[in-house]
């Protein structure tokens, strides 16, 4: 019966792949009616006048609603999901694409057709297009990590250290705007019954929704009803509540009637946050004897207008934790610009940071004429070496080895150039991956029938990763019965409370609750007897996060082939060793595993979000020019689960495996690159004229 | 979108008539033309659908290959005699965007795509391929997919088409039809026109005009050519660089040699500096390197697309390798 780690089938699979998993665009309201974004074309100024005279007058409009006549939102409340502007409250227009008028009609087609004869006039200003440009003009960060902990950080005395040390790199990486691009772009219905709204939504975080909307429109969020069962991928953009749902409730309320707001996949790129473009500058050094002493990371990241918010990535984190070094002095700056807000994507500060850190920590190895896996396990921190805590677990040396004796590291050849198949030079690289274990209170009901039938209700999110599936298993384990017996709903503001589904920490913090609402419901059954028992239960982390510093794992190792004289880069092999705590469910587990390798994949040599230096829009605002990895990219993915049976995490001893696995891969990939052609690149996307030597 | 009428003749002569009408345009497989539609980069008043005009033959014979305009890629890559005749069709079909767009997308369609310019595909931007005298944000802006060869202060663009590259090597002819004018025979090298001045107008083709099919003439060179295709992801995107390569070789002399390039022109780029480098010579490894230093001569690189001068030569270079092994 136990079925927790076992590869069961997505319960909702069937659903799926039948096309009856109702998405948010797809709920059959009546008398619904649709709004379509109108977007601006400069990327500073002021609007002057909007002229709706023909879109007016057009078949079906019913309105078009502007900064003019929008209504004034109440922006009460502190929710961190709302995001406040541009919300259509002033003429100000922020960055290019800036939402700046919604039409709404009686069908999507005359909404689009009159949405394109909204005119609008400008004034004008110079925007900043580019962060690289003006990082003199960058500013700390005022709410780093939501005012956790302050952005830089220091031990030692890394710059003394750095003189004094035998092998040194000072050195310079960047990584470019990306966007999230989910399969199902965001999308709202709102509807409207007297004060009360009900908005089924896109979204990571009904509770965040909840709250933020409440906010933004000033009414109690008790009054605010969120529906949400299925999510097509989020990957961080449908964490914040973003303008476009918003804009759906409010078009509701001008109009009377609900509202679809559906964004299209070229406003998904202004619409609900990317990953900032950062600029890093890391200087390492170690002693003769491959012992790190010093670690100075500054990162800078590219943010917008200080007024629509603010979004600082995070790249130091890993550098402070991974390594046993001495001095080491993080720092976090931003560079405003005119762009929208940047957001949380899968593996915030993570994917970025470790992409330079780990490539840097390669440069000192081949600085250090050592072997890179060797350099980093002579620097392996046996303890938490920034807050000075041990470990609650970390089997990082297994991943190393079982990953390097999966791979064949040991048969690397350190020369670049040395490895050829004909034309093709074959490299070899590897990086180590880490990611935080986090959690937070989580609720849960449950109602258990004495004929062993369960409905377990938490008001948490699937987004397309399998909530649905191991929270099933969870409620199926704890009860003893075949997971055939559970129905897990969610989806729902009207549920008990869960956390937004980010951080990897959803079976983490939902986890616990089910079993806990499960185990009660139980107990209430066999104590009380009768047909059924019902139980609500809060549960929340304990004392485990002061006491013990918490982190998965992971090493990456790949193998890519590059044309000597045309400079294709291909990637041929990957292997992925995970410490990630106990799994839950082999099957979804290995999804996110190489899921999450796939969307490192095409960080490393395709994801780049182009932006017009002169105007500040995006030129390749679709799928056709944002490159993400198609199967011919992707080799075999041979992913490993390191065992680790550590509860002291969380009580399933889950450490979260969304987003581990794209850390440090564009970092292996540009260690490989490095290793095959002799060149070192301090950028991604790794592209052919990069290498063409 | 705006709003459009829709014809949906069956005859060839009633599509011909009625897409002679003013602000019409022919819809094929609709891969390119719907996308451009709905974000208003085309507007027209009136769509042909060519659907029911038949016009999908494929006719392979000693006198040469005829492929009708509304062929579907998918099946002229899939056709045994094309594959065994004139190789370079195929392969540069099958590296043509995805099985999905090659079951839809025809021939003719294929040849008149639009550029992928990002400027061009959307409103928002400046572009003199779409407004004329608006401007050209691409020559100082994001450039690196565009021409180095081939474009004016007006416009960069380059032709994203695999095929008519390979077309432009075979020496293929365009057959033309229009109401009321006598059939007439374009080779694809003068069918596109370079953008000078006036880079919203691409073709010779007139108004109204329509491609009824595409004759490839039978060769030895045809029947021993390659296409090798760069880009940063290995399958569904468009050229950095490509060549086409068809080469008659006898007695390890060249004799017929075709050599054409895309990713790096305005239009499909015929390399006659190549050809003639290596035409009534032995075709050694020295003799190819040599022809091939020569591809591209007098490009204008933009800034972030310069790397393809270099990355054309070696494209041919490799070509020509893998064609004279
Ligand atoms: C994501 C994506 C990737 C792609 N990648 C590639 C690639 O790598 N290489 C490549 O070569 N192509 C690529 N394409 C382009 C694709 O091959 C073309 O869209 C397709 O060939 C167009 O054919 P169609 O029949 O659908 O044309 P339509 O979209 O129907 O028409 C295109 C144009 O041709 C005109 N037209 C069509 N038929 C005729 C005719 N007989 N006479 C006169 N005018 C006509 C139409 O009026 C329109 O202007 C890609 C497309 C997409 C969407
Ligand atoms: S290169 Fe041509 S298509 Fe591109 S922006 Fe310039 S004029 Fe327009």
């Amino acid at each position: 019966m136990a079925s927790i780690g076992q590869g069961v089938d997505r319960v909702d699979g069937r659903l799926k792949v039948t096309g009856r998993a109702r998405y948010a665009a797809e709920f059959p309201i009546s008398d619904l009616v649709h709004a379509v974004l109108v977007q601006s074309t400069i990327g500073a100024g002021t609007i002057a006048a909007v002229d709706m005279g023909a879109a007016q007058a057009m078949p079906g409009v019913l309105a078009i609603i502007t900064p003019d006549n929008a209504p004034k939102l109440a922006m009460k409340g502190g929710a961190q999901q709302a995001v406040r502007a541009p919300l259509l409250q002033d003429n100000a227009v922020h960055f290019n694409g800036q939402h700046v008028a919604v039409v709404v009609a009686q069908t999507l087609v005359q909404a689009n057709a009159a949405a394109s004869q909204v005119r609008i006039r400008y004034r004008r200003d110079e925007p900043v297009t580019s962060m690289d440009a003006a990082l003199a003009q960058a500013y700390p960060p005022k709410n780093f990590r939501n005012g956790e902990r302050p952005p830089d950080s220091r031990r030692g005395d890394p710059d003394t250290a750095f003189d004094g040390a035998a092998a040194k790199v000072d050195v310079t990486y960047i990584t470019p705007i990306e966007h999230h691009n989910p399969m199902e772009p965001h999308a709202t219905i709102a509807r409207w019954d007297g004060d009360r709204l009900t908005v089924w939504t896109a979204t990571q975080g009904i509770s965040g929704a909840q709250q933020s909307l409440a906010g933004l429109f000033g009414i109690a969020p008790q009054d605010v009803h969120i529906v949400c069962p299925f999510v097509g991928g989020g990957f961080g953009c449908k964490g914040n509540t973003w303008p476009p749902a918003t804009l759906a409730a409010m078009a509701a309320k001008v109009v009377g009637r609900p509202v679809k707001l559906a964004v299209t996949r070229a406003q998904m790129f202004t619409s609900n946050g990317y990953r900032p473009r950062t600029v890093q500058k890391l200087r390492f050094a170690a002693d003769d004897q491959g012992r790190l002493v010093s670690m100075r990371h500054d990162g800078f990241s590219q943010m917008s207008q200080p007024v629509l918010g603010e979004f600082s990535e995070p790249v130091g984190l890993a550098t402070e934790m991974l390594y046993a070094c001495p001095n080491v002095a993080v720092s976090h700056r931003l560079v405003a610009t005119n762009a929208s807000l940047p957001t949380y994507m899968r593996a915030p500060g993570l994917a970025s940071g470790n992409f330079a850190l780990e490539s840097a920590i390669d440069e000192l190895a081949v600085a250090l004429k050592m072997d890179p896996l060797e350099f980093r396990l002579r620097n392996y921190a046996e303890q938490e070496p920034h807050q000075n805590k041990p470990f609650a677990s970390k089997a990082l040396r297994a991943c190393y080895q079982q990953g390097a004796e999966a791979f064949g590291w040991s048969r690397r050849s350190a020369e670049p150039r040395s490895m050829r198949d004909g034309s093709v030079l074959i490299g070899w690289g590897m990086a180590t991956s880490t990611y935080p274990t986090h959690r937070m209170p989580a609720s849960a009901y449950v109602r258990l029938g004495a004929d062993n039938s369960a409905l377990v209700r938490v008001g948490t999110q699937d987004l397309g990763t399998g909530t649905y599936t191991v929270m099933s298993q969870i409620a199926a384990n704890t009860l003893g019965v075949p997971v055939e017996r559970i129905r897990f709903e969610l989806g729902d503001s009207a549920f008990p409370h869960a956390p937004v589904s980010g951080g990897s920490m959803t079976v983490a913090s939902v986890g616990p609750a089910v079993k806990a609402a499960c185990e009660a419901a139980r107990a209430k059954l066999q104590r009380d007897g009768g047909e059924v028992a019902e139980a609500s239960v809060d549960v929340k982390p304990g004392e485990e996060e002061h006491r013990y510093a918490m982190h998965a794992f992971g090493a990456q190792f790949v193998e890519v082939r590059v044309d000597a004289e045309l400079g294709e880069i291909r990637v041929s092999r990957f292997v992925g060793a995970f410490d990630a705590g106990r799994v839950m469910n082999a099957k979804t587990a290995r999804s996110q595993l190489i899921g999450g390798i796939v969307y490192g994949l095409g960080m490393a040599l395709l994801e780049e979000t182009h932006v017009d230096g002169e105007t500040g829009r995006i030129v390749n605002a679709n799928i056709a020019e944002y490159l993400v990895p198609v199967n011919a990219d992707v080799p075999d993915i041979q992913t490993i689960i390191v065992p680790n049976d550590e509860l002291v995490s969380n009580p399933l001893g889950a450490k979260g495996i969304g987003e581990l696995p794209m850390v440090g891969v564009a970092a292996a990939v540009a260690n490989a690159v490095y290793n095959a052609t002799g060149v070192r690149v301090r950028k991604v996307p790794i592209r052919i004229e990069d290498v063409l030597v | 979108m705006q709003a459009f009428h829709l014809a949906q003749p069956t005859m060839l002569l009633d599509a011909l008539a009625i897409g002679n009408a003013a602000d019409t345009k022919f819809i094929a497989g609709g891969t390119d033309l719907m996308q451009l539609l709905k974000d208003n980069v085309e507007t027209p008043a009136q769509l042909v659908d060519l659907e029911g005009v038949g016009l999908s033959q494929i006719r392979a014979d000693a006198s040469g290959l005829r492929l009708e305009a509304m062929a579907r890629m998918s099946d002229v890559a899939a056709h045994l005699d094309v594959r065994a005749q004139w190789p370079v069709i195929a392969q540069a079909l099958e590296a043509s965007a995805s099985p999905q767009v090659r079951n839809m997308g025809t021939i003719g369609g294929n040849l008149l795509q639009r550029t992928r310019c990002g400027y061009f595909r959307d409103t928002g931007f400046n572009c003199n391929k779409r407004e004329p005298g608006s401007g050209c944000p691409a020559i100082a802006g994001e450039n690196r997919m565009l021409a180095i060869l081939g474009g004016s202060d007006h416009c960069i663009a380059t032709h994203a088409s695999d095929l008519a590259v390979a077309l432009t090597a075979l020496d293929a002819v365009l057959e033309l039809r229009r109401a009321g004018d006598a059939p007439r025979q374009v080779p694809i090298t003068e069918f596109y026109r370079l953008p000078g001045t006036t880079p919203q107008i691409e073709t010779v083709l007139r108004p109204g005009e329509m491609i009824t099919a595409v004759i490839v003439p039978p060769s030895a060179a045809a029947r021993n050519s390659h296409y090798l295709k760069l880009r940063d992801r290995a399958s569904f995107e468009f050229a950095l660089v490509s060549a086409a390569v068809a080469l008659d070789v006898r007695d390890g002399t060249g004799r017929d040699i075709r050599v054409a390039a895309g990713g790096v022109g305005t239009r499909p780029w015929r390399l006659p500096e190549v050809e003639a480098a290596l035409r009534g010579k032995k075709l050694n490894d020295d003799a190819l390197r040599e022809a091939s230093s020569r591809a591209g001569e007098g490009a204008r690189p933009a800034g972030q697309n310069a790397f393809k001068q270099i990355l054309l030569r070696r494209a041919v270079l490799r070509t020509l390798q893998t064609a004279s092994a």
